[in-house]
């Protein structure tokens, strides 16, 4: 942040905020770390609310004919349970991640836009609980969070009404994001730090950051048009007005298939720094991980109509789709045999981090497998819209993308809070769900073959599916079991003041680890120079001419915080990007109330943009 | 004492597998029973085991890696710095290509195969998804009814057809007002998707676009699906049976299926013939104006044609999910359809006791 001069609006009348703690610092924050944080914790609690979705859907479906929900309610679940999972608690936590982590991974003080970054963070609060304020004005989402239309246009219900605007506030909040992150990787790198020196996990972070600026535009078109049809009586999607329900299904899916790498990218991000510091070894065959990334996130937007092999599309498309779906699963191979081959000779140090990436990375195995199936797209026509579905996607999201989030926070914990997790409640947990996460999802595969369809909300006793449900449930409980006991490890770890954690605990090979844990508010007091890749793995180490690593003299690589060298120039709190971000909710609940509280809406996020616009970015 | 743990874990993992594909199964995409559900079976299998190999030698490998590697206390070792390998990279991006191309090619193949035109004996049998159950028009010149307008024999729930004989489906979504005025009763036009696990993979049926399937039954017997496609508040409830019937019985069933339904002679039935025919007392409504019941007042085609509701073939009704045979189920529905299947397009029309025995005996009669 080069300090700017520019001359204080001399007609505002509110003060600026100053506070840095504090309960209200937390609204006026535009710190990344604090913001990572925010982040973390909303999306934790969507995590949790959509876990107990989860469960009532699998307490629905622990025996035939059961009457725990009914039809209405468990559309109104399992559909609030997908958009919750994917659009409010992994998308979200991956952005938590990247908003505290990439700065310090790439030795900058902050993100390119901090005002930006606050914005985007309660837009997509204000974006959840507009979604979930469904629940009590009317009726949640009933749709399926791929709202096919002509369904989703005529449900009698003001559900998918919400649906339609709760996604666009949280996908002008994913994009403002995505901007902000990508910009900020591009421009705010530390000296030195060239493209191929950034860490696997930034890459991963740019990749998803270009493929949400990419696909986000697409679904909003398409969430725009259902809200016409939806509310002004237009007729994009309906097919007795020469609409096209098909259309809606390319603008989703165009939009949904680089969306299910922009959930797993993180993590793979993840895996691609855990495996290598509990391995003691560099990542194995960095440009080919680091390229193969790449090539997902362009071949991802190639693959969408895989979605729609039973549409009817016709033997043509089929046979393209089908062709770039096995193709995209060459580059994901690729990662997992330099993952294997990272850890092959290494000195495997099985902590709870590196437990999570293991179990993740074999997890994901599964899942691309059953994905390669659906590429055989005349057997896709007996699997899709199965359990068989349903247990592929878990196995890429659940076991691909969420134990690689559980891994990164095992690993970036005592970065974070300063204060490492209890180990052993580490292990138990990563034990209880694995085995929970393949007694949930693994009996599905069983259950779609056997044709049980996705979306039915009871089974008949006729079909014989009884038996592999109940394994299924008893799953999902475990699941639940080992959440509970991630939170009284992160809890217990902060309440009874565990060990603290140095700056460098597990002897790790990125620039964040150099710097205090927790972090100062900037970040560091000199910004580091880089002179390779693993920059603080070679301040730590040089090889012999063996190729045997000798340790440079002890604590050459230590940073204490001794408070900035020199002036930093940090940008303030502000107030304006919470007042801007609340206008636009405020707008949404308008378009299906009422054009007044529309252009109330329109004034609260004027005058937050006004406001933003005449602050200096640093106070004077 | 370890090994035999491991060998106690692995049979009571197969008991479990075997204990899963217990008889009934009716419904399962590996047991085909026609040889187009059988060419998919046949592609998915070896595509199958391939992914099983491949997943022994990657998880078998973690696992390798992990127990020979792993850290042991006591013995502080630097790995080797090992920062990749080129020629072992191309070869691992090879290899998966290799393995895919052998997938990909009969998959094209079977894809290619399965679109094609159905043979010039198929019988045509135009599909139709309604919220939430399925209709059927037989609509080949030598199906067509003998009374009224000489239309195409129709019929709900269950299609019927000849074992041994490819079949040719039009799929259609159709929708459109039932009896009732608000939007909630509104039958609409959505997207399913018709599914006979055993005789055929899925299609959508989209409105305005007419997707086909091409599915055999080799033998006789019932064959179980549903809409695979949610498409809205009873999707769960929205199944479907295929009845394949041996040459002769086949035979039987459409020269029936062109006449006119019964006229009952019992006094009861009769009294439940007019309750259908007319409207009911206190402006309640009238089950003519939505079911049709062929060859005595064509109704519309919104509700699943009655013509000949308690024909043997016909096990099912309303989605599917209540046996014909079952007069219990048939009187509660007749009470109340949004009690048994919540959000039902069919009103309930304040039926009294009386008037519901007297409706079932009428339906039991349409043979």
């Amino acid at each position: 942040m080069a300090s700017v001069s520019v001359p204080a609006d001399r007609a505002r009348g509110i003060r600026r905020p100053t506070a840095l703690t504090g309960f209200w610092s937390w609204f006026t924050t535009i710190d990344h770390k604090k913001i990572g944080l925010l982040y973390g914790a909303a999306a934790f609690a969507f995590f949790i609310i959509g876990g107990l979705e989860a469960l009532l859907i699998r307490s629905q479906l622990a025996g035939p004919n059961q009457t725990i929900l009914n039809a209405a309610q468990y559309n109104e679940i399992f559909t609030m349970h997908g958009l919750t999972m994917i659009f409010l608690f992994v998308m979200p936590m991956s952005a938590a991640f990247f908003n505290y982590l990439i700065p310090l991974m790439i030795g900058a003080r902050d993100v390119a836009f901090p005002r930006i970054n606050a914005f985007s963070f309660w837009l997509f609060l204000f974006g959840g609980l507009f979604l979930y304020s469904s629940w009590f004005l009317g009726g949640a989402p009933n749709g399926g969070w791929f709202g096919y239309a002509p369904n989703s246009t005529t449900d009698p219900t003001s559900g998918m009404t919400f649906y339609a605007l709760g996604l666009l506030l949280t996908g002008i909040a994913s994009t403002a994001g995505a901007v902000n992150l990508g910009v900020t990787i591009i421009n705010m790198r530390a000296p030195g730090m060239s493209f191929f020196r950034l860490p696997p996990f930034v890459w991963m972070g740019l990749v998803t950051q270009l493929l949400l600026v990419f696909s986000l535009p697409i679904i909003t078109v398409g969430l725009f048009e259902l809200l016409f049809d939806r509310r002004w009586g237009t007729h994009f999607f309906d097919p007795t007005q020469g609409g096209d329900p098909i259309l809606w299904q390319h603008l989703f899916w165009l939009f949904g298939h680089p969306e299910v790498y922009i959930l797993i990218l993180p993590a793979f991000g993840i895996f691609s720094e855990v495996l290598p510091v509990f391995s003691r070894k560099p990542l194995f065959g960095y440009q080919f991980v680091v390229f193969s990334g790449v090539a997902i996130g362009f071949i991802g937007f190639g693959v969408w109509a895989h979605h729609m092999f039973a549409a009817g599309l016709g033997p043509v498309a089929n046979t393209a789709f089908g062709i770039s779906t096995a193709i995209i699963a060459i580059p994901t191979g690729v990662k997992i045999f330099n993952w294997m081959a990272t850890m092959y000779r290494g000195d495997l140090r099985f902590t709870a981090a590196m437990m999570f990436s293991v179990g993740g990375v074999a997890m994901f195995v599964i899942g691309g497998l059953s994905g390669v199936t659906h590429a055989v797209v005349p057997a896709d026509y007996q699997q899709t819209d199965t359990y068989y579905i349903v247990a592929h996607f878990h196995y890429v999201i659940f076991g691909g993308a969420v134990f690689g989030l559980f891994s990164g926070m095992y690993y970036w914990w005592p970065k974070i809070f300063g204060r490492l997790l209890s180990e052993g409640l580490g292990k138990l947990h990563f034990w209880v769900m694995i085995i929970g996460f393949n007694l949930a999802f693994g009996p599905m595969h069983i259950l779609g073959l056997q044709g049980m369809i996705r979306r039915e909300y009871t089974y008949p006793e006729s079909l014989g599916l009884t038996f592999w449900n109940q394994i299924s449930t008893l799953g999902a409980f475990l699941i639940a079991l080992s959440v509970l006991v991630f939170i009284v490890n992160a809890v217990r770890t902060q309440v009874r003041h565990r060990a603290l954690a140095s700056n460098d605990p597990w002897d790790a090979r990125t620039l964040e680890w150099l710097t205090t844990s927790p972090p100062p508010v900037h970040n560091f007091d000199e910004i580091p120079v880089v002179h390779s890749l693993d920059e603080l793995w070679h301040r730590k180490y040089a090889e012999d001419k063996g190729g045997r690593l000798v340790p440079v003299q002890a604590g050459a690589a230590e940073e204490r915080s001794h408070g900035p060298a020199h002036a930093i120039h940090l940008p303030s709190p502000s107030y304006w990007p919470f007042v801007a971000a609340l206008g636009l909710p405020t707008m949404a609940y308008g378009v299906i109330y009422s054009w007044w509280v529309v252009g109330l809406g329109v004034v609260i996020t004027l005058v937050g943009f006004y406001g933003w616009a005449l602050e200096p970015s640093v106070a004077e | 004492m370890r090994k035999r743990l491991l060998w106690v874990l692995g049979l009571v993992a197969l008991g479990l597998m075997l204990a899963s594909c217990a008889p009934h199964a009716s419904q399962d995409s590996l047991k085909p029973a026609g040889p187009y559900a059988k060419e998919i079976k046949d592609l998915f299998v070896p595509v199958f085991w391939v992914a099983v190999l491949v997943f022994v030698i990657v998880e078998g490998g973690i696992v390798l890696i992990i127990v020979r590697y792993r850290h042991r206390r006591g013995r502080d070792r630097m790995p080797p710095q090992i920062h990749g390998n080129t020629r072992l990279e191309i070869g691992w991006t090879i290899l998966p290509a290799v393995v895919l191309a052998f997938v990909t090619v009969p998959t094209v193949a079977t894809i290619w195969d399965l679109a094609r035109k159905p043979p010039s004996t198929a019988l045509n049998i135009t599909v139709q998804g309604h919220q939430w159950w399925w209709g059927f028009e037989y609509t080949d010149d030598d199906m067509k009814t003998t009374y009224d307008d000489k239309g195409p024999i129709t019929v709900a729930d269950v299609m019927v057809i000849p074992a041994g004989r490819p079949v040719y489906l039009s799929l259609e979504s159709v929708g459109g007002l039932i009896g009732g005025t608000t939007k909630a009763e509104a039958d609409y036009a959505v997207i399913h998707s018709f599914w006979i696990p055993q005789l055929a993979g899925t299609q959508d049926v989209v409105p305005n676009r007419t997707n086909h399937i091409l599915m055999q039954a080799d033998e006789p017997g019932t064959y179980y699906g549903q809409c695979a496609e949610f498409c809205g508040l009873q999707h769960g409830k929205m199944k479907v049976r295929v009845v394949a019937l041996p040459q002769n019985e086949w035979e039987a069933w459409v020269a029936n299926h062109k006449q006119p339904g019964v006229t009952p002679t019992d006094p009861l039935a009769s009294q439940g013939m007019d309750l259908f025919m007319n409207p009911l007392s206190g402006n309640r409504g009238t089950c003519i104006a939505c079911h049709s019941l062929g060859g005595i007042v064509s109704g519309v085609n919104a509700a699943p044609n009655l013509t000949h509701f308690a024909d043997p073939t016909h096990q099912c009704f309303a989605g599917c999910d209540w046996e014909t045979t079952d007069r219990e189920a048939l009187a509660a529905w007749l009470r109340d359809p949004n009690a048994v299947k919540l959000g039902s397009k069919m009103p309930n029309y304040q039926l009294t006791e009386d008037e519901i025995a007297a409706l079932v005996a009428y339906l039991e009669g349409l043979t």
